[in-house]
């Protein structure tokens, strides 16, 4: 016995040795600063491997248009899975090792974390010195401030506005007109539930598209500033108003409005449901234009396809013409690395990613298009008169959220439309983890 | 040989190169990992000091709570199973297809090297509802039962989570188990026969006994595997739904590294450690008991 504890009595100060060092490491680790500035060599960009919109624009931009910024700065592509794309992101920061140009991460928290470490380039002063102000369209700048506190530290390479696309031939073969408001939506889907039809395709799996049901209808009933004002500790997600919107939802799963299985649909099969005429209706973002344009998949046809904003709530404060928008996959510029080089390729980034993505991939952006695009399919025109008409616009409910309400909010939302759990639950849950 | 171990210098050259190997990929991530539990941020938002907070909440956060059940409820639920269905398995090996048993060891290991996520797609599969029914709910459509949509109840999720990892893991326990039972003399089966022993009687106060060191083994292995369960979670049902499946390790990544909480996510570490040398020294003193004597 005093053996064994003459023993352990020798790995003691070894064992608190260790400990402080590793304290010591642990403190010294993960400098926060912006670093020095290096001229880079390559105009590294890592970005989600799921999104190849991007990454094929920047291509083309560097053999086009941008051929004499990629001989003074070749693009060098990496992409990363989605699911792990912020862990790689705070690997790199910890580094300060961070790609030239990047995605900005999954949530806006991610970005903004970077910008208050002083990693990014504040865009909008780069934009101005470059004489590129006008280079983002007023209705993204507008969403991009709304995302990030008032600021401009990345580059909208998309711009998609939400609502609820619908099969224009079950509407009309089951006698329903275009809803404007939420009881009309009510019985448009209680039309479409009784003729047989699924009124609603929605990915149940990935939970988003669910909740965007959610803050849609709080932004109609309490407003614009609806979740802002849960942000700024003004309300909570547990009062009653607010708890009706989770409610208001779930009613919609109760009648079966999803369908019987929505906890299992992916975003894929939802897209399918839609677009082989299974569905009515189907909340969605138009960065889906790329499917419903695609013959291949829409055997409904593109011209049997409507696009409604998101319904009035009577009585609500909101209306019809704020609509939902956001900014795909935003990217960013790391400090550390904004040389002349990198300012040249902004310069003809924000002079040409707007045609080219548009004109070759059909993606909407928030850039300026300075090329005139022909041909483009009538319903991405139509999206793109909408957009234009756009005055204001609202986020979607975890748009203002950290990483973990965001992550409770979209894993719960397919428990809230079965009634696995209730709005009450569903609403504390998600207060809960925006401590 | 007394003489080289007697010589530090040689000590050191032997065994140098290995220890410092060890300690860099072992040790210092371990203590490393120990020193986060008392800070709170990230590389990205930089660390701050905070003390014990980090372990004040795991006290107070509801989810730690869920997934401390969970993790129990299936480490216990899966240790009964794998290791109750291998050691059947290893008792048919040994005393009902004898020699005949190696194609049936080799169909029960045989998932044993699959790799987790395609096992759990192949489950995926079988068990899905949407877009089309898999194998099982077309099975059940067979009989005139509904579908099920397993994978949206905690019930039903869980149920699908323990037969997949089940099917992967009882082949290896079998074969652990058979090795342990085919240590065992010939002749103190045919002493215990001739005493009049045979059918439970026999497994009860021979086999049991004998192959217990082989047992614990087991046990430990399962325990501690089934504690730290984190692959088949996140490919067969990624916690859900909502978090009814999501084990302490599952907790610990995503508050680390989809959260950004480096120091909370390290006290769960600490937490998840404890337990498994806990339920480990509980194992071994309850082992002490000898059980050739009745």
């Amino acid at each position: 016995m005093t053996t064994a504890r003459n023993r352990a009595r020798r790995f003691v100060p070894l064992i608190a040795g260790l400990g402080a060092t590793a304290l010591l490491l642990t403190a010294c680790s993960g400098d926060s600063g912006g670093g020095e500035t290096t001229a880079p060599t390559d105009l590294t960009y890592l970005s989600f491997a799921e999104n190849t919109s991007i990454q094929d624009t920047l291509t083309s931009l560097s053999t086009g248009s941008c051929s004499t910024e990629n001989e003074a700065l070749p693009l060098d592509i990496t992409t990363q899975p989605q699911a792990s794309y912020d862990q790689q992101l705070q690997l790199l920061a910890g580094q300060n090792a961070l790609p030239v140009l990047f995605a900005s991460g999954n949530s806006p928290q991610v970005a903004k974390d970077l910008n208050d470490g002083g990693k990014l380039v504040d865009v909008d002063a780069a934009l101005e010195e470059l004489d590129q102000t006008d280079a983002i369209i007023p209705a993204a700048r507008s969403t991009i401030e709304a995302l990030y506190g008032g600021d401009v530290y990345v580059l909208p390479t998309e711009f998609n506005v939400e609502g609820i696309w619908y099969n224009k031939q079950l509407f009309a073969e089951n006698g329903i007109d275009e809803p404007t408001t939420w009881d009309e939506l009510t019985d448009a889907a209680a039309k479409l539930s009784a003729a047989g039809v699924t009124a609603f395709s929605a990915d149940g799996q990935d939970g988003w598209p669910l909740t965007r049901l959610v803050g849609n209808y709080l932004f109609r009933t309490i407003g614009p500033d609806a979740l802002q004002k849960v942000i700024d500790g003004e309300a909570s997600l547990t009062d009653p108003e607010y708890v009706e919107a989770a409610a208001a939802v779930a009613d919609l799963g109760k009648a079966g409005y999803f369908g019987p299985s929505v906890g299992s649909i992916d975003y894929m099969t939802a897209v399918n449901q839609f677009l082989t005429g299974e569905a009515g209706m189907f909340y969605m973002g138009s960065w889906i234009l790329a499917n419903f344009n695609d013959p291949a998949q829409n055997q409904i046809g593109a011209e049997n396809i409507g696009f409604m904003p998101f319904p009035e709530v009577e009585g609500g404060a909101g209306s019809r013409d704020q609509l939902a928008a956001n900014v795909g996959v935003p990217l960013a510029l790391s400090k550390a690395s904004y040389s002349d080089d990198v300012s040249a390729w902004l310069g003809c980034f924000a002079e040409n990613f707007g045609s080219t993505s548009l004109g070759e991939q059909g993606v909407i952006t928030g850039f300026a298009v300075n090329e005139p695009v022909e041909d483009l399919p009538p319903l991405t025109q139509a999206v793109q008169e909408r957009i234009d008409e756009t005055t204001q616009s609202v986020l979607w409910f975890e748009a203002l959220f950290n990483a973990k309400a965001a992550t409770t909010s979209q894993t719960n939302a397919s428990q809230l439309v079965t009634g696995a759990i209730t709005p009450e639950k569903f609403m504390e849950m998600v207060q809960a983890d925006l401590k | 040989m007394n003489r080289v171990l007697g010589d530090w210098r040689a000590i050191l050259v032997l065994l140098g190169p290995a220890l410092l190997v060890y300690t860099l990929v072992m040790l210092v991530p371990i203590f490393w990992s120990l020193g986060y539990t008392v800070f709170e941020g990230n590389p990205i938002t930089g660390f701050e000091f905070v003390g014990l907070n980090n372990f004040a909440t795991l006290f107070t956060d509801p989810k730690i709570a869920d997934a401390l059940v969970f993790t129990l409820k299936y480490a216990v639920v899966l240790t009964i199973a794998q290791v109750g269905f291998g050691y059947l398995l290893a008792l048919i090996y040994v005393f009902w297809l004898r020699k005949a048993s190696s194609l049936i060891r080799t169909l029960a290991f045989f998932p044993v090297v699959l790799p987790t996520v395609a096992v759990a797609l192949l489950f995926q599969e079988l068990f899905k509802i949407a877009p089309q029914n898999g194998l099982v709910n077309d099975l059940l459509n067979l009989v005139g039962i509904q579908s099920v949509d397993w994978f949206a109840s905690p019930d039903t999720a869980f149920l699908v989570l323990i037969l997949m990892d089940l099917w992967r893991s009882m082949g290896f326990y079998a074969v652990l188990l058979y090795a342990g039972l085919v240590d065992i003399p010939d002749d103190l089966f045919e002493s215990a026969r001739l005493d009049g022993a045979s059918g439970w009687r026999l497994v009860r106060h021979i086999v049991i006994p004998l192959s217990l060191p082989v047992l614990l083994s087991s046990i430990i292995f399962s325990v501690n595997g089934t504690l730290k369960v984190f692959d088949s979670v996140l490919a067969l049902t990624n916690g859900g739904p909502g978090n009814t499946t999501t084990p302490l390790t599952l907790y610990m990544y995503q508050t680390s590294f989809t959260y950004g909480e480096y120091g909370y996510g390290s006290s769960i570490a600490l937490l998840l450690t404890i337990i498994c040398l806990l339920v480990t020294i509980f194992i071994f003193r309850s082992s002490r008991r000898d059980l050739t004597k009745g």
